[in-house]
Parts: C-alpha cells; sequence; structure tokens
C-alpha cells in the first residue's frame, strides 16, 4: 500500500468530519424545538455545517502542495 | 392564458437549443478545441444527479417529513471528499484501459469477464428502470398539470387512460429520438461526447436558476422570508411535528445514516454518474474545482425545498395538491405564467438531463458488455468476418436506447402510480450501491477475484429484487397483496419488508442492511476462497498498482503470441471504420518513429496491446479481448510466468524508487557543495583583500625606515642630533614593524585554530594591574590620567594569561591612541557580577562614529581619525582581541559614553566551579552569621 500524501489525508479527515457532524449524536444536539433567526435549529444547523464542510474541502484542495 | 402549443413550441424550442449546444460543441471537438475540457463545465456536467427527483420530489419529501430528503446531497458531499482518492484513482485506470462504461470497469477488473460485464449491464437496466419512469412521470405530469393553467387539477390515473393519450408514452419517444441524435450519431472514440456533456452542464444551469426563481418567489414573494414561513408552520397543528423531524419519522438516525450511505455509493456507481465523473472527464485536474464546486451547487438547489414544502402545505392545506408538484403549483396559484413556464422548462432540464446522459451510458453498455460479446461468439452469424460492424454497434445502440425508455414508460404505468418520486428514486439508488464492493474492492484490494465478484453481485441483488422491486409490484397490483402481508406460501419468516423477522425499519433501511450483508459477504467469501486465473491476476495488477506502475510498462507484457499488422487493421477497421483504423495506426507509427504505411508495423506484444486498448474504446474490454483474440495467435501465459512477470515489475518499480532516492541524494550532495564553493570563494577574496592591506601596513614603515637610512648612508654631515633623531624614528618604525608581523603571525595562528592555549587560573585584577603598570611609561609621556576600579577579590577566571594582557593591551593602547590629546582621561573598571567577569576601559575622545559599533571588530577595520580620515594603527587589535575573548566563552563590545568618549568591555565567565564554590560560599556565610 502506498503511503497517501498530505492532502488526501486532509480529505479523509473531512470525510470522517463530515460523517460525525451529520450523524447521530451531534444531530440530536440540534434536534430540539429552538428556532436561529426564525429558523428551526437543526435545519439552519444542517445548513451551515454543510457550507462549512464544503468551505474546507475548497481550502484544502486548492491549496498548493 | 397557457395554450398547450405555447407549451409544446416552447419545449421543443429549448430542446432545440440544447441540441444546437451539443452540435457546436462537438464541432469544437472535431477542431481540437473542446469546451467542456475546463473544471467548470466539469463541475456542472456532474449535477446531472440532480434530476426531476431533486426538481420536484425533493419538496415532495420534505412536505412529507421534513428534513428526511437531504441525506441524498449529504451522502455525495461526504464522499465526494474522497474522490481526490477513489475518482483519481478509477479516471487513471479508465484512461489506461479505455474503459467505456461502469460495466466495462468492472469486467475489466476481473479479467475482462464477459459474463461479469453482463451481469453488471442487466443489474443496471433493470436498477435503472424505475428511475427513468420517475422523469418521465414528472414531465407527463407536470405537463398536463401546466396545461390546465390556471386551474390546479391533479392528472387522472394512468392506468384509466388509453395507451395513444398517455402524455408519458410520447414523452419517453420523444425523448428516445432525442437522445439517438444527442449520443449515436456516430461512434465516439473511448465514449467521449462532448456535445452531450456541454448540454449537460447548461441544462445544469437552467435548472439551479429556475429552482432558486421559484423559491425566491414563494419565500420572499408569496411570504415574508424565512423566517415567516417557519413561524407559520410551527403554528399550524398538522406542520408543527415536521420542524423537529428526527424523533420517530421516516425512521429517524437509522434512516438517515443509511439514506447517506446509500447515496455516498450511488453518486459514484449511478451509470450517468460515471459516464460523467470518470468516462468523459477530460483532465484528472478538473476534479480538484469539481469537488467543492459541485457539493456547492447541490447545496444551492437545496436552499429553498423546505420553504417551498412548507410554503405548498400552507398555501394547499386540504391535501388536494400533490406535494410533489408544489415547485409547479405555487406559482401557478399566484397566477405567474411565466414563471410556471420557467420552473416546467427547468423540470424538464433536470430530466432530459437524466434521461439522456443514463440511457447513453445505459446504451453503450448494453452493446458492448451484453449484445456484443453473445453475437461474437456466434459463430453461426460470422460476424467476425464482416468488413465493417461500425453500423451494427449503432445500430445495437439506437436500439437499446428505445428499449430503455419503453421499459421506463412500461414501469411507470405497472408500479409509478404508487409511489412518490423519491421512493421510485431510491429503489434505483440501493440498485446500483450493489456495484460497491465488486468496484471499489477491485481498486484497492488484489485479492478480489471473478467467482467473488460475480458471487457478490448476485446475492445482493436477489436481495435487492425481492426486498423493493417485488413490493412495489404487489402494492400496483401486479403480485398478491397477501405475498407483503403473509410472507411466500404463508412462510412469515421470508416477508419481503421484514426478512427473516427484521421488523422496524423502512422499506430502503432493511433491504439496504440486508443486501449489502449479502453483497459483502459473499464477495469477501468466495475470493478468499477462489484461485485467481493468470488474466484475473494481471488485471488486478493493473487496476489496483494503477500509480506505481511505469507508464509503459502496460498490459504488454502480459502478451505472447503471433500477429500480423495487416490483421490487427481488419479487426479495427470493422469496429471504427477504416479511417479511424488508420489514424490510430498512424499515431502508433509516429511514437515508435516509423514512416507506416511505407514502412511496416511489427506486431509485437506491445502493438497487439495498443490495438486493443482502441478497440476496447469502441466496444469495450471483453468483446475486444475476442475480436484481438481472433486476429492473432495467441499463447496463453501460465500463472506462474504472469507472477514472474509482475514480481519483475515490481522490482523495475523498486530500483526507480531507489535511483530516485539516489539523485535525490546526489542533488543534495551537489547543492552542499555549491554552497561550499561559494564560502571557498567568499574566502579567497577576503584573504585577497588581507594580502594588500597588511602589504600597505608593511610599505608605510618600510618607506620611512629606507628613507632615514639612505638619508644616513649618503650624507656624512647630517649632525649628531640629527642622526639621533633619525635613528630614533628607525627605531621606532622597526617596532611598529615587528608588532605589525607578530599580529599577522598570531591572526593567522588563532583563525586556524593552531594556536597554542595555556589554560590555567587567572585572576583578571593581576591582569589589568600588571598592564596598567606596563603601560605606566606610556601614560605618563602622553600626560594622561588613569582612574582605576577594582574590588576587593574576584573569582578566577579559566583562561591564557598571556592572551588576556594581550587584550588589555590591545584595548589601553586604543584608548591612548584616542583620547583627548590635551587632557587625556582613561578609567578602568573592573566588575563581577552573576558568574561573570566584565572589564570596562573608557576614555575621552572623540567616541565611535555611530554605526561603526560592530565594525571597528572586523579584520583590518580602522576607525579613521575623524578630523583627517588617515587611519591610525593597524586595524588588526581589536580583531584578534575579539578571537581571544570570544575563545573564552566571552563577549567584547563598544558602545559611546554620554559625556564623549568610548567604552570597550569585554566579559569572561568566572570558572565553573568556582561559581557554584562562591555561591555556597555566600549561603553559608548568612548561615554562619545567623547563627551568631
Amino acid at each position: 500500500m502506498q503511503s497517501l500524501d498530505a492532502k488526501s489525508q486532509r480529505m479523509i479527515a473531512l470525510c470522517m468530519l463530515g460523517c460525525v457532524l451529520f450523524n447521530f449524536p451531534v444531530l440530536a444536539l440540534f434536534n430540539v424545538p429552538a428556532t436561529l433567526l426564525g429558523v428551526p435549529l437543526l435545519y439552519a444547523y444542517l445548513f451551515i455545517a454543510w457550507a462549512l464542510l464544503i468551505a474546507l474541502m475548497a481550502l484544502v484542495i486548492e491549496a498548493r502542495d | 392564458m397557457l395554450q398547450g402549443w405555447v407549451i409544446v413550441v416552447v419545449s421543443f424550442a429549448y430542446l432545440g437549443l440544447l441540441f444546437a449546444i451539443a452540435y457546436y460543441a462537438d464541432k469544437r471537438a472535431d477542431q481540437g478545441r473542446s469546451v467542456i475540457a475546463n473544471p467548470y463545465v466539469y463541475a456542472l456536467s456532474l449535477a446531472v444527479y440532480a434530476t426531476a427527483w431533486t426538481f420536484y420530489g425533493s419538496v415532495g419529501r420534505a412536505a412529507a417529513d421534513g428534513v428526511g430528503f437531504l441525506p441524498i446531497y449529504i451522502g455525495p458531499t461526504l464522499m465526494i471528499a474522497l474522490w481526490w482518492i477513489v475518482v483519481r484513482k478509477m479516471l487513471r485506470i479508465t484512461k489506461e484501459n479505455r474503459i467505456t462504461s461502469l460495466a466495462d470497469f468492472i469486467a475489466s477488473r476481473y479479467g475482462k469477464s464477459a459474463l461479469l460485464g453482463g451481469v453488471v449491464t442487466v443489474i443496471v437496466v433493470i436498477g435503472i428502470v424505475p428511475y427513468i419512469s420517475l422523469q418521465l412521470k414528472a414531465i407527463s405530469s407536470t405537463f398536463t398539470i401546466l396545461l390546465q393553467y390556471p386551474d390546479i387539477v391533479m392528472p387522472a390515473k394512468v392506468g384509466a387512460m388509453p395507451l395513444l393519450q398517455d402524455t408519458a408514452l410520447w414523452v419517453a419517444l420523444i425523448l428516445a429520438v432525442f437522445t439517438i441524435l444527442f449520443g449515436t450519431r456516430h461512434l465516439y472514440s473511448a465514449e467521449h461526447h462532448e456535445g452531450m456533456v456541454a448540454a449537460i452542464a447548461f441544462e445544469s444551469l437552467v435548472k439551479l436558476l429556475a429552482f432558486l426563481a421559484v423559491g425566491v418567489f414563494v419565500t420572499f414573494g408569496i411570504y415574508d422570508g424565512f423566517g415567516d414561513i417557519f413561524l407559520r408552520a410551527a403554528a399550524d397543528p398538522g406542520l408543527a411535528p415536521l420542524l423537529t423531524p428526527l424523533e420517530g419519522v421516516a425512521g429517524g438516525y437509522a434512516s438517515w445514516v443509511w439514506l447517506t450511505v446509500l447515496s455516498m455509493l450511488a453518486i459514484l456507481f449511478l451509470p450517468r454518474q460515471f459516464q460523467v465523473a470518470v468516462i468523459e472527464n477530460t483532465d484528472e485536474k478538473h476534479l480538484a474545482k469539481a469537488i467543492w464546486l459541485f457539493p456547492l451547487y447541490m447545496l444551492a438547489i437545496n436552499l429553498f425545498v423546505l420553504p417551498l414544502a412548507f410554503g405548498g402545505r400552507l398555501h394547499f392545506p386540504d391535501g388536494s395538491v400533490d406535494a410533489d408538484t408544489f415547485v409547479l403549483t405555487l406559482p401557478m396559484a399566484e397566477r405567474q405564467e411565466l414563471l410556471a413556464l420557467l420552473v416546467f422548462i427547468g423540470g424538464l432540464s433536470a430530466a432530459t438531463g437524466m434521461v439522456i446522459v443514463e440511457t447513453i451510458a445505459l446504451s453503450t453498455m448494453v452493446c458492448n458488455d451484453l449484445v456484443m460479446p453473445v453475437l461474437l461468439r456466434l459463430r453461426a452469424l460470422r460476424l467476425a468476418e464482416r468488413a465493417d460492424l461500425t453500423g451494427l454497434l449503432l445500430g445495437i445502440r439506437r436500439w437499446a436506447i428505445v428499449l430503455t425508455l419503453l421499459l421506463g414508460y412500461l414501469y411507470f404505468r405497472v408500479a409509478g402510480e404508487a409511489y412518490a418520486l423519491v421512493s421510485i428514486g431510491l429503489i434505483s439508488f440501493a440498485a446500483v450501491a450493489q456495484f460497491a464492493p465488486a468496484a471499489l474492492g477491485g481498486i484497492f484490494w488484489k485479492g478480489g477475484t471473478r467467482r467473488g465478484a460475480l458471487a457478490g453481485l448476485l446475492a445482493g441483488f436477489a436481495v435487492w429484487f425481492y426486498t423493493l422491486l417485488v413490493p412495489a409490484f404487489a402494492r400496483s397490483g401486479w403480485l398478491p397483496v397477501s405475498l407483503l402481508e403473509e410472507g411466500p406460501f404463508g412462510i412469515a419468516l421470508l416477508k419481503p419488508l421484514a426478512l427473516f423477522g427484521l421488523a422496524g425499519l423502512d422499506q430502503i433501511t432493511h433491504a439496504m442492511l440486508w443486501s449489502m450483508l449479502a453483497n459483502v459477504g459473499a464477495y469477501v467469501a468466495v475470493s478468499l476462497a477462489d484461485t485467481p486465473s493468470a488474466e484475473e491476476h494481471r488485471q488486478a495488477s493493473l487496476f489496483v498498482d494503477v500509480f506505481r506502475r511505469l507508464p509503459e510498462a502496460g498490459g504488454a507484457r502480459f502478451w505472447r503470441g503471433t500477429a500480423s499488422a495487416q490483421d490487427l487493421h481488419n479487426v479495427l477497421a470493422r469496429f471504427v471504420g477504416a479511417e479511424a483504423a488508420d489514424a490510430a495506426f498512424r499515431a502508433y507509427a509516429t511514437r515508435k518513429h516509423v514512416h507506416w504505411p511505407e514502412q511496416p508495423l511489427v506486431a509485437d506484444a506491445e502493438f497487439v496491446h495498443y490495438v486493443e486498448t482502441v478497440l476496447a474504446g469502441a466496444i469495450g474490454a471483453s468483446s475486444a479481448r475476442i475480436m484481438v483474440g481472433s486476429a492473432v495467435k495467441e499463447e496463453a501465459l501460465t500463472l506462474e510466468e504472469v507472477r514472474q512477470i509482475l514480481d519483475e515489475a515490481s522490482q523495475v518499480v523498486i530500483y526507480s524508487h531507489r535511483l530516485e532516492q539516489k539523485s535525490r541524494e546526489l542533488e543534495r550532495a551537489t547543492a552542499e557543495l555549491r554552497a561550499a564553493n561559494e564560502r571557498l570563494k567568499e574566502l579567497d577574496r577576503l584573504k585577497d583583500d588581507f594580502l594588500s592591506t597588511v602589504t600597505h601596513e608593511l610599505r608605510t614603515p618600510l618607506t620611512s625606515i629606507r628613507a632615514f637610512s639612505e638619508i644616513l648612508n649618503q650624507d656624512p654631515r647630517v649632525d649628531l642630533a640629527q642622526r639621533r633623531k633619525f635613528l630614533g624614528i628607525i627605531t621606532k618604525e622597526t617596532e611598529r614593524l615587528t608588532r605589525l608581523i607578530n599580529q599577522v603571525l598570531d591572526l593567522a595562528k588563532i583563525e586556524s585554530g593552531r594556536a597554542d592555549w595555556h589554560v590555567t587560573d587567572v585572576d583578571l585584577r593581576e591582569v589589568v594591574s600588571d598592564t596598567l603598570t606596563a603601560m605606566g611609561q606610556v601614560f605618563q609621556e602622553k600626560n594622561i590620567r588613569v582612574e582605576v576600579r577594582l574590588p576587593e577579590s574576584v573569582p578566577p577566571v579559566r583562561a591564557d594569561l598571556d592572551r588576556l594582557i594581550q587584550v588589555m593591551l590591545n584595548l589601553l593602547s586604543n584608548a591612548v591612541k584616542f583620547c583627548d590629546p590635551a587632557d587625556g582621561r582613561i578609567e578602568v573598571a573592573l566588575v563581577a557580577e552573576d558568574g561573570w567577569l566584565r572589564v570596562d576601559v573608557c576614555d575621552n575622545g572623540p567616541g565611535v562614529r555611530p554605526g561603526d559599533e560592530r565594525i571597528i571588530f572586523d579584520k583590518f577595520a580602522q576607525a579613521g581619525d575623524a578630523l583627517t580620515g588617515k587611519p591610525q594603527g593597524s586595524g588588526l587589535g581589536l580583531y584578534i582581541s575579539r578571537h581571544i575573548v570570544e575563545y573564552h566563552g566571552g563577549r567584547i563590545w563598544v558602545r559611546n559614553r554620554p559625556g564623549g568618549g568610548a567604552c570597550f568591555s569585554f566579559t569572561l565567565p568566572a570558572a565553573p566551579g568556582v561559581r557554584a564554590a562562591a555561591k555556597a560560599e555566600a549561603v553559608h556565610g548568612e548561615k554562619e552569621s545567623a547563627d551568631r
């Protein structure tokens, strides 16, 4: 098995981060009847976390080696 | 009022526009100026993932169970993070082996097995049919609804409609013709459909804009922003439970997780995704941008799903309007004619994009991996001897497209009514997920075998069929419903929706659990028990080690046999046409520096492999293998030989790794040498400077000695006083000369490290007072007052006494030289503190020019007389002093005193043992005094 370069390792870490963010129990923390600026907390969380993950992916993948 | 003909004309105009785009892109590709070879088009073409399901179905799903539609888009985001590893590898494999489809990919990996390719194709066709029916359903029902504008009437049951009046049938047929025009006008090399990709990218833009437009209209036009919609939904007793939705609704967290996993696999193995992401990719580098642009696209197109869903349910509270149509019916209800038409076109984009790419991918598979291998094996057809088969290939593909769409229509008529859009699509997702173990295992695990892959695929597919497709048929009345409620033959353990008594899960979770268990289990178990053939060994190695293989090693090394170039040309010409065959031969000849056709091409292993890969680009790996096999006399390699070749190959790789390492070391050594060379040059230059300065310094006293001795020698009349004066000057100049030579010798010794150091315990007080005594005569002559401050006792330092005296002499004569000529004053102080000893020698001269504080300690740096600019002294004294002090671990520096004059200081560390003792003594002393 060849060892993975730094970029690949970072992308794997981001995938794992995503798996944690969009799964039980983190999801359960936001699955409560509360709102953020009128939007149910869970919905707001899902979209914000999702956007954050995409931003991180862009940062990692576009970084110069 | 929207007339029916307006909708039809606009739709056809839109399809015409797509066709024009495709035509233009194909033209540009022929000229070698591709429009799709950039990362943005690539990312947009990936968005073919968003179909009518996304466009209409997500809102329907969200209206039923809140946030349950999201895993379908979050899952792919997670998987795309891994694309950098997974898809990059697939891309490399595909390019090197000229893979034409997903079935080709899997068949190729497992020894170019025609059987495996066929099985994959059958699974894809059956699995994708529901998905295609979903698109037909979406187009036909939205068309029917839009036709009734401004009334909102749900379409009637299709079963009740005569066949020829069913819009869905016409949609299917029109799409079939359109796809045939798109994808099968001529044979594409390695299945690059540039025109199709350009059109798909355009459609992705259209559907995104249409969806955002309706989203903004509903959220901010009908309602008063996000907060308003959610506030009203919370007030509605029917909708309130959807606002904290993961409790119980839609299976809760388990369902959420399985949907995520399912869509993670779908984004890789849906035939159309594999087509656009892998087969149609023009450059591996485009992957980087797509990795974040495509998830961003999914985020954007989902932003307004929840507001639309809640807005729709609030707007149509009685439930008479199907939630799957909210995207269209909301603008209709608000009498937004143009917006409704835009939405319809957006939905059309989403659906046609999916249908075009999916059926083209399917037709390639059906042709290359299902029909051709069978036809080629049927000797009765004598197909292998026919002159030109390109027409046959295109014919098969066209029929495959028509049949797939008709199958989709059939499914729509049979089972389409029983399910919502999303549920239909998920059935297809679960089908393609069955390819994950064989395909992913195939590129990372060499141990997977053909029989293992076959067993896994069949087991997984069987479970999928039984747990998802059978219930769909049962619900639509084609199979008895008792099958679902009581199980086959009344066996409760075999109930399709609760297999082996596993109840309480939603249908997809249940099916995924069992099918993946069966699939992975069979794949791994059979592979481990199996012994792979030579061909499988070789393909496994080509796939798994694709990044480690030397480019030229390729597959050619694995072949041994005899062939003639003419035979190979004939085979190639039959499938790709004589022109393309000529072009391929010419390309190869150019690479080999042969003037073909004047000079013959040698049909060696490499050439046969080349022809086979070109052929594979047209008819798939397994068919290409059969055809090339018919043209060449091949000697089968034994397993042992293949192993040997593989070993050799890895030896070569190891060797080249070592070579790389060696060359890196060499580079490093070269860099070091270069640096050393630079340093030597610098030293050389310094030496030259040194020599010229020293000779200059030597010449000055020599000139005056010579001048005065000549006077004495030539002129006997010089009187005694004069003679004495001259002799005095000569003596003084000789002394200066001696001093200079001594210093130069000293310097050479110190610099080369050959100086003898006699290190003893030295009392600095003695050094200071001895030097002052030695200089006493000079002070008196120049009338200089000297003030000395010495402590009563200081700790000794480990040092060379003579050298320290030299330092003191240097500093003092420096001070004498520079102090005020009229009222000279020198202060000398010795201070002991913190294990360090400091000596200060201060004068009241002009001081050091600011900025020169460091330079004066350099070699030949002479602080010139501020007035005359004439240097005094050799410029070596301070340099030597610095060396001596630093050798003893101390520091020397100079600073100007506020009142004028310079203050030279140097520090030396007290001898280490003494430092500790002195401390202990101090403590002891305190204790003693306390005792008293």
